[in-house]
Formats: C-alpha cells, structure tokens, sequence
C-alpha cells in the first residue's frame, strides 16, 4: 500500500476552486515534488493531507489516504493522530510557525507528549535527541532558547526536529528554504537528505523552486492552475519535459551557470562610491551595516551587488540614492559629491505591495515624483504618466486603479514606472524580482534590460540570488557582512572565483540537473567532514 | 546604564519628572480657575474682611510661582503654617495643609489610601478572574451560543453604570436575601475577616463593570493569536484544541491585558467615586470630588499625586511584567 494515495482531489473556497481532480501516489520512504507558481494550489494540497481544511469552510472532494487513514472521512481525533505522528509537517517561515512565547525544546516535548504516553522529563529528553539530531550544537542549553534566539537556519532546524520528534512515515515539507540565504537553504536540504536515507520516511516536498525540487526528490509533479500539467521522474520531466508549460517555467528560471550578453556600458563613470560605512545603534550595540565600501558604476552598464541577508547590501543600496546618510565615506554622482536625494538616481524597492500606498492610485504615485519636481500642469502630468504606464508594458487607462487590483509583476512594473518619473540615469534596484514567481520574474528582468538599453540607464541590481544577478550584470560585487569579498566582470567572477566565500556561495545554488545536484551534494558532504 | 538596575533609576526619575509636571498643571489649572476662593474657603456667611483675612493666610494673593514654591518648599524640606492661632509644623514630605479643615494633606491622604487600595486590589484580582476567565471561556466556545451570550452579557457589563449593579446587588444580597451586612468600612488591621466581608459587595461592583473590558480585550487577543502561522504549527501537529486555546493562544494575549490592567488599576485609585460614594467607603475618590467642589487646592493637589504616583507604579510593574511574560522584550 502507498504512504499516500491522492485520487480526483478537489478543494473549493467558496467559488475558487483551488485544485482540480488533482491525483498522485508517493510510496513509502519515497520523494515527490509539487512544484507550482504562487496560486497554484500546491500548499493546498499539502494542508489538505493533514485534513487542516478540517472546519475553515473549504469543500472538499475526491479521496485523499494518508499512512493509512482516510483523511476525507476521518473524525477530528483520529486526524490528531495522523498529525504529528505518521506524517509530520515543515513549513515556510519558521519564525512566526514557533510559538514565541515557550523555549524550543519545550514546544518539541509538548507535541511528542500529544502522541506518546511520555513523561514530561523523558519528552524534554527526547526533545533534546532530535534537536541534537538536527545539528543544533549544544542541545541540551539550546534548547531552553526562545525562537527568537536562534537564526533562520537553525530555526528551520528545530521545525524539523519537532517534525522527526515522533518519527513519522511522511515529511511534509512546505516551501522550508524559501525564506532561507543560499548556504543555509543548501544546508537544510542536504540535512532533509541525510534524515531521509537514515529513517526512511517518504517527503513531499512544496516547493516553487525547481531547483530545490531536483536537488530533494525522485519524482516531480508539477501544478498550474489546480491541475496536473506534467509528472513524473525528476531527470525525465526537469530534462525533457513534454509539456509547453514546463518547458516554459524551466527557462524562465535563471540559471547560475550561463554567460549574458553584455549591455552597451561605457567608460563614464555616472556614480561612486567611496570608503562608503553606515553604523546603526550606539555604544556597544553599535555595528557598521555597511564598511569601506567603494565602488563606480559607468554609463548604462549594470552592477550586481549579490550578498546573503545581513550582508548590508539594502543599507549599500539606499546610501548610494541618498535615503540614508554614510556613517563615513561620499557618494559622487557625475564627480560631484552628493548631499541628500538627487532625482537622477531612482530606486526600485523589493516589495512592491508596500512600497505603493493602497489608498492612492498607481497614477498618483507614479506623479508624485513629476509633482516633486514642481511639475503643477495636470494634463502634462496626466500624459507623462499615461506614457510611463505604457512604457513598463501596462495600460494609459490603469491610472486611476489602485495597487491591491494589479498582480505581483504588475505592481513591480508600477514601482519601476515611479522610478522613471524623474528621469533618472542610475536606477537602484532593491530586490525587485524576490517577490515574484519565476515567470514574472523573467518578464520584469527583461523589461528592466529593455529599458537599459533604450534610455541608457545605469542599473544597480541588489538581489541575494546568484543565478538572477549573473542574468543581468555586467559587473558584479559579492558581499559579505558590509564588505565587499570580490567584484569584477561577471562571467569572471562566476566561472572562475576567486574568494572562498564566492565559492562557497556558488556550491550552495541548487542545481537543476538532478546528477549535479548529487555530485555537488557529495563535494559539501566532503567539505563538511573535512 | 544597562540591565535591571538602569530600569530603575531610569523610571524613578521619569517618575519624579511625570509627578512634578502634574503639580504644576494642577497649580496653574487651579490658579486660572474663575472663583473666589478664599470666600468658598471661608463660607457664604464671611464678611468681606473674613475673607480678606482668609486670603491672606492661604496666601491666595500671591502669585502663581510663588505659592508653587513654598509647595516645593514643603515637600523637600517643611513648611510652617500659622493657623491664625497657633503655627503648626509640617515637616517633610509636606503636601500642605487643607483649605477647609486645617489637617495636614498628607494625613489626611494616608486615612483616605488604606480605604482605596483595599477596594482596588480586591476588586483587581477579581475583574481579572472574571474577565480573563470569561473571554477564555468565549474563545473556547467560539462560534457557539455560549460564546453570544458571553458577548451579549460583557457589552451589557460594559454599558451599565456601576451605581445599578451596585444598588441592584445591595438590595438583593443585603435587603432581601440578607446574606450580608450593609457594607461599611472595617479597617483590615483591626478585624481582617470583617474587612473582606463589608468589602465583598463594592468589590463585585467594581469588578463585574471592570470586567467587561478584560474580558473583551482577552477574546480578541486570542482570536488574533489564533490566527497566527504558530497555532496552525500546533494544530498540524495534532495538538489538542485545550492546549492550544489554554496555553499557546491565551500566552499571546496576556500583554495587552497586563497593560490594560495597570492603566485600570492605577486610574481606580483615585478614580472609582462612584463605588465608593454608593457603599460608603471613605476612599481617596470622595475626598477629591469634594475638594474640588469646595477649591481645596493642597487637598486636590496631594490626591492627585498619589494617584499619578499609583498610575506610574503600575505602569512599571507591568513593564516587569511583559519582560517576564515575553522574552523579546528589552526593559529600557
């Protein structure tokens, strides 16, 4: 019998439905991928495994078997037994999925204590095993930490302990590396590995990231819509996938390991940055975001700035247009130093839902820099920004809407029309296609090259995702806690690395061909024993 | 300075600083105020050189500055205050002496604060048992009718005056069931069980009233807690709906009410007249109430302070308090 058994699955709310006569197996001790856009239904299915539609309103059709209980039919009690014990789940954020209030070790005992008829001393024991288990140094004292006391990474570790806690058959695991830096994400799926080939229980992993799914799993099925579009063998659907959207979503996913064409740069320098350092907080709490960092950015060429969180690339970013004042160090645009914001160097922020007011329409907000510049006729300010609008690839008539009406891509095209307002020659670019999915992504990321090419802007394209940054640089800085570790032209710096730490960033991007990823997966291994 | 001890010293001055600007509004409040205030000291029936005299030994001719130094005075070092008589020493802390009675404000306030704090402390422990426990009680059976009469009875707590609740339980319990005496003060020190027994009314009075607002506040707190990814963790780990509603949902929801809590506790000090005036408590809210009426001004200005200095403790304490309950939290 298989560990889970999907047949014509159905999950309406309300009049969307969420998934669509969706059917698949996993057997026991096996790893399947439901990879999928945002809106897919891919987590809706993995909810819907652990019955967690239970009483919200959603309806429910077709069957859904897990570790041999029938999910559909199963009381609320017996759904808590399921839960926890034969199929356990990880999800996405594992900062706001633990409890802040209790010490780690004691949430993990609670939940084992929920299946077993443990003592409290012998839960917190075993609490203190899978911690150990996991990789968390020192579990026993750790384990008295509050969530909040430990990083993203090691938080992501002890969801997954109080996942192993009761040993279950099945591993839900819910996007568990999207909020994860490139190294930890590398670490956490190779502990998944490791934890599998040791227990043998069966991982359903969810993931938007083909390249997390070829990394993890054996099979792959991949969701559009509610529906199945293509399932099937990782090699065989990632490396000859037999259908157009497949193959769609799989171009649309940058790749680390190929070259650019490169943009039409020129030797004038438009921007630098010299000696650049930001502190924040004071006294002994005080600690510089940003140290000694120069740079030049030259007529319409793009620079990378690649770096994981924490690297102080945001703060870098937003010194060089002039939203934060160095600690020490100038910023010279056309080799004039520059005090304050100077509307030729424009930002694109990372989150384009809160980077545009709700209550304003995308017209006004993209106005407000015309206004600012002392522009008061409103029929020009009205074709300005109809032209702006059209421009990023959106409609004259969308002025009047407001952001919550536009989708992710949509809004990021708004947030780039706002940074072209001014007119400016060197836009900064925060983030701008984390948000997005791979698709969209591709979209913004070609527009923005449009643009470039057109209006000969300078871009500054700050991202934490290596293979994004190689896509669209010229040059390219690597960052690492508030200093720049190595910068050259890109295909230099990806081919051939020069800092340990650029290496050991670009061993930890997952790759897309399941043989690499194992190849690579044993080189970590052996980095990490020796 | 850093840790628990920078809190301290921190607070107390901030304390300090809060308690001297209150003086002085107080002080220019009072001075702006229309009024004779000498002839409201001395009576309708004052001739004009009585009040005269009056105004001249409260010093009410003064400016403004000059009255709210010697207050000053008073209170780091004494003062002197000749009673027409005889001089009486006030020595420090010196709030003064009252307008009406002679008395020293500061005795007068330490008769009056036995009477509050018995009235408000008891009453706390209960309003938190009843309105925590009620809006658990209503998180737990959400969706329920248990839950839409709780809603039901809380706003109805809310919205009625505490002189009905308060004459409506006189009546039953001590009138018709005579269950208990008519309330009248009995000082802790002097028969501990009679004090809780006269107290029980004008606690319940004051705490159903109180209540409703905890009890409101704790169920929506929770609902928002439960709504949160660390609950929907718990549940897809089989965890039970008692738990999860007893410990996990209700942790999250105990910052706003110690918060809630210490602005209640503080403010009832000086502020429940109504409980106070209904079952006869000679508390420290009557005795402000009627020293405004009759422009007391030392008076005013000495209840005041106490429970500025009240609302400022419990402030504090609940401060400590959200350190114990959240670890996140930094006292600074």
């Amino acid at each position: 019998m298989s560990l889970v058994q999907v047949t014509d699955l159905t999950v309406e709310f309300g009049d969307l439905r969420a998934v669509d006569g969706l059917s698949f197996t996993l057997e026991r001790g096996a790893a399947l991928a439901l990879v999928g856009e945002s809106g897919s239904g891919k987590s809706t299915v993995a909810s819907a495994l652990l019955g967690l539609h239970h009483g919200t309103g959603a309806r429910l059709g077709g069957s859904i078997e897990v570790a041999g209980t029938d999910v559909q039919d199963a009381s609320d009690a017996e759904l808590r037994k399921l839960r926890g014990a034969k199929a356990a789940m990880v999800f996405q954020d594992p900062l706001s999925s633990l409890d802040p209030y209790y010490a780690i070790g004691d949430q993990i005992a609670e939940v084992y204590r929920v299946h077993t008829r443990a003592s409290r001393r012998a839960a917190r024991a075993r609490a203190v095993e899978v911690l150990d288990r996991v990789g968390i140094p020192d579990a026993r004292s750790r384990s008295r930490s509050r969530p909040h006391e430990f990083s993203g990474g090691m938080r992501q570790r002890a969801l997954i302990a109080m996942a192993l806690a009761c040993e279950p058959e099945l591993l839900i695991a819910d996007e568990p590396t999207t909020a994860l830096d490139v190294t930890v994400q590398a670490q956490i799926l190779d502990l998944l590995h490791t934890l599998r080939e040791e227990t043998g229980m069966g991982l359903l992993l969810v993931t938007h990231d083909v390249g997390v799914a070829a990394e993890s799993v054996d099979r792959v099925l991949v969701m559009r819509h509610g529906r199945v579009v293509e399932q099937g063998p990782v090699a065989g659907v990632l490396g000859a996938p037999t259908q157009p959207y497949t193959r769609e979503l799989l171009s649309a996913v940058p790749r680390v390991d190929a070259a650019r064409v490169p943009s039409q740069a020129s030797e004038g320098v438009v921007l630098e940055a010299s000696g650049l350092r930001r502190e924040f907080g004071r006294g002994k709490r005080a600690f510089a975001a940003v140290d000694d960092v120069s740079l030049t950015v030259h007529r319409g060429e793009t620079l990378g700035v690649v770096g994981e969180s924490g690297s102080g690339k945001t703060t870098l970013g937003r010194m060089l247009v002039g939203l934060l004042e160095p600690t020490a160090g100038e910023v010279r645009y056309d080799g004039h130093a520059r005090v304050g914001v100077n509307p030729a160097v424009q930002m694109v922020f990372q989150d384009p839902v809160s980077s545009l007011n709700p209550r304003r329409s995308v017209g006004e907000s993209i106005a407000d820099p015309l206004r600012a510049r002392g522009e008061h006729d409103e029929g020009r300010i009205r074709g300005r920004v109809t032209e702006l609008l059209e421009r990023v690839g959106l409609e004259g008539a969308h002025y009047q809407r407001y952001p919550h009406e536009f989708s992710g891509g949509q809004r990021q095209r708004v947030g780039i029309a706002r940074a072209l307002a001014a007119d400016p020659r060197v836009i900064v670019c925060d983030e701008p296609v984390s948000a997005l999915d791979v698709t969209t992504q591709a979209q913004v990321v070609a527009l923005l090259g449009e643009l470039q090419r057109e209006l000969g802007l300078a871009l500054v394209f700050v991202a934490h995702d290596l293979a994004v940054v190689r896509q669209v640089s010229d040059r390219v800085a690597v960052m690492r806690r508030g200093r720049i570790v190595e910068t050259g032209p890109a295909d230099e710096v990806y081919d051939n690395p020069q800092d340990p730490y650029t290496r050991q960033l670009l061993a930890a991007v997952p790759a897309l061909d399941p043989e690499v990823a194992a190849r690579r997966r044993a080189a970590r291994r052996e980095l990490a024993s020796a | 300075m850093n840790g628990f001890g920078g809190f301290l010293l921190r607070r107390t001055i901030g304390t300090l600083a809060t308690l001297l600007a209150i003086s002085v509004i107080v002080y220019v409040v009072f001075y702006v105020t229309p009024g004779n205030v000498a002839q409201i000291t001395c009576g309708p029936r004052c001739s004009p050189e009585q009040v005269h005299q009056v105004a001249q030994q409260l010093h009410l001719d003064d400016p403004l500055y000059v009255r709210y130094w010697h207050f000053l005075q008073g209170l780091v070092v004494g003062q002197d205050y000749s009673t027409g008589t005889s001089v009486e020493h006030c020595s420090a802390p010196c709030l003064g002496l009252s307008y009406q009675t002679d008395q020293q404000v500061l005795s007068i306030i330490l008769t009056r604060l036995p009477v509050s704090l018995s009235l408000v402390t008891g009453a706390m422990v209960l309003w938190l048992v009843l309105g925590v426990g009620t809006g658990v009680l209503s998180v737990w059976r959400r969706g329920r009718l248990t839950e839409r009469v709780l809603t039901g009875l809380t706003l109805a707590g809310w919205a009625t005056p505490v002189f009905v609740i308060g004459l409506v339980l006189m009546i039953v319990v001590c009138g018709e069931l005579q269950l208990l005496p008519f309330p009248q003060y009995v000082k802790f020190t002097d028969d501990p069980e009679q004090w809780a027994w006269n107290l029980l009314l004008p606690w319940f009075s004051l705490a159903l009233i109180e209540s409703a607002a905890f009890a409101r506040m704790t169920r929506s707190s929770m609902l928002e807690t439960l709504a949160e990814d660390h609950i929907r963790t718990f549940r897809a780990y089989g965890v039970g709906e008692r738990s999860i509603v007893g410990r996990h949902a209700l942790r999250g929801a105990l910052a706003p009410v110690i918060a809630l809590n210490a602005n209640n506790f503080g403010s009832a000090v000086g502020g429940a007249v109504l409980t106070e005036t209904l079952f006869g408590l000679p508390g420290l809210g009557q005795e402000l109430v009627h020293a405004v009426s009759v422009v007391d001004l030392p008076v005013v200005v000495g209840v005041v302070l106490v429970v500025g200095f009240f609302v400022v403790l419990a402030n504090a304490v609940a401060d400590v308090l959200y350190a114990v309950a959240d670890r996140r939290v930094v006292l600074t």
